[in-house]
């Protein structure tokens, strides 16, 4: 049976350790913004030496990038977004200290291995759910990137943001075992 | 050809830049029963509870004026121009454009145009809309607006298949086309089929298909029997709501077939989410 944790981040080895696929986690505390734009040039940094805009070490990355903030709101729509286009950049950012990622949809064979090396986990979101999801945004600044627009990196503070364990240190992947599960005769 | 209706292009600019806003933020009641009849239907609890989530998302959005999904899209714009309608100071599709360009700013909609595909700079503003036109017969002015997430776009194929691979070749192809799509763009799906055409045809009739309101049956029977065919084989790979196991893997299948060359059989699928945001108006 699945477990339902109420998570203060930063993220520690223990908690990470704790985490089983199906978990329901609702983080609270800050989560860093970064998709495709982003991630070419953070991984550019790694290549070329040079230090990142902001602390990785056991913090989490969301794959979003929100709709303008109207105002009154920190944010707008802030659903997240498809991982698979950040797989590329991710095993690099794992090395530097990256604990968890936050997005939408199955991670490469690659970046799965990565986790469970790096110890790491990833996390589904609704996509989709863009509007219920900006509701658990307290504050945004963005941090890095401000010509980006929608994918800047932001510092957002989040307060019960509700996500799922689709892959835990362990090796196993959520969305196998649903497939698996669900599956109705041959095809 | 005499004319009967003259429309300005104020009036066009208006009209779809109050389009976008509304696609944007409130999800049609066709799109709202077929996921309340998933959320009746599904057995898998994690999938269940994002039928909630999305249903509960939808409610939100529409109250607060907030996109249902932070990708608002590129704007698909399908205008059918009646024969008796004279479209006054300006042109049809810069109109349409502008409008695109308002609604987007006005409506705090997320700009996710690139000028280039390979430069890639944001256009800022959304622009360009892909603009689909045709003429009819009449005095109206039909404007159809679909904002088209990337998550589905990204996940949608087309094949040149041969005349031999028949039925059953088109069947695998799209039952294929969403199995390797599986999580990635963002299922349930309303699965678009375009049979027939030429090579870019297929694709036109594939994305013309998800402008049928879901829950209604093709016209011709032959069509609807094999649109259920294809949506019974989809909801049997278990792929369920964001891919993490379950039932309802897709909301609909709407196919268009066409004439095509004795040689060919094009078939294009063009794949979207759940967030199906289509407005329509209609002037006169």
């Amino acid at each position: 049976m699945s477990n339902i944790v109420y998570l203060k981040t930063p993220l520690t080895d223990n908690i990470i350790e704790s985490f089983r696929i199906g978990d329901k986690v609702y983080i609270s505390g800050i989560i860093y913004t970064a998709r495709d734009a982003a991630h070419k040039r953070l991984v550019e940094l790694i290549d070329n030496g040079k230090e990142f805009p902001f602390d990785i070490k056991n913090q989490i990355i969301y794959y979003v990038g929100p709709s303008p903030a109207p105002p009154g709101k920190p944010v707008g729509s802030c659903g997240p977004t498809t991982s698979y286009r950040m797989d590329v950049y991710t095993p690099k950012l794992l090395e530097k200290g990256l604990k968890a990622t936050i997005g939408k949809g199955n991670r490469s064979e690659t970046v799965i291995e990565a986790m469970e090396k790096h110890k790491a986990v990833y996390f589904v979101a609704t996509g989709g759910a863009a509007a219920l999801l900006a509701n658990k945004v307290k504050k945004a600044d963005v941090i890095a990137y401000e010509d980006l627009g929608a994918e800047a990196i932001m510092r957002l503070e989040v307060l019960n943001f509700p996500v799922v364990v689709a892959n835990d240190v362990y090796g196993n992947d959520l969305f196998k075992e649903g497939i698996a599960k669900y599956k109705r005769e041959s095809s | 050809m005499a004319i009967h209706t003259r429309i300005s292009t104020a009036k066009i600019v208006e009209k779809v830049s109050s389009l976008c806003m509304d696609a944007n933020f409130i999800l049609n009641e066709d799109v709202l029963k077929a996921l309340t009849d998933s959320y009746e239907a599904e057995v898998s609890p994690v999938a269940k509870e994002i039928f909630a989530d999305l249903l509960e998302n939808a409610k939100i959005a529409k109250e607060c004026r907030m996109p249902i999904c932070q990708d608002t899209g590129v704007a698909v714009i399908f205008v059918e121009i009646g024969v008796g309608v004279e479209i006054t100071d300006g042109n049809l599709y810069d109109a349409i454009n502008e409008g695109v360009r308002r609604g987007y700013k006005e409506g705090f909609l997320r700009k996710s145009m690139v000028s280039d595909p390979i430069n890639r700079t944001n256009t800022g503003d959304n622009t360009p809309a892909i603009i689909h036109s045709e003429f009819i017969s009449g005095n109206c002015l039909k404007i159809t607006f679909m904002a088209k997430g990337a998550g589905c776009e990204n996940m949608s194929r087309i094949s040149m298949l041969t005349p031999a691979d028949g039925k059953k070749g088109i069947i695998d192809f799209v039952v294929e086309t969403v199995k390797v799509a599986k999580a990635n763009p963002c299922p349930p799906v309303i699965v678009g089929v375009g049979i027939g055409g030429t090579f870019d045809y297929a694709a036109l009739l594939a994305k013309k298909s998800l402008l049928r309101p879901l829950g209604t049956k093709h016209t011709d029977p032959d069509t609807a029997a094999l649109e259920q065919e294809i949506l019974d084989r989809i909801n049997k790979l278990g792929i369920g709501a964001q891919g993490l196991g379950g039932w309802v893997t897709a909301l609909a299948v709407h196919v268009n077939r066409y004439p095509c060359h004795i040689a060919s059989l094009p078939v294009a699928v063009n794949i979207d989410c759940h967030a199906h945001r289509v407005k329509t108006v209609t002037l006169s």
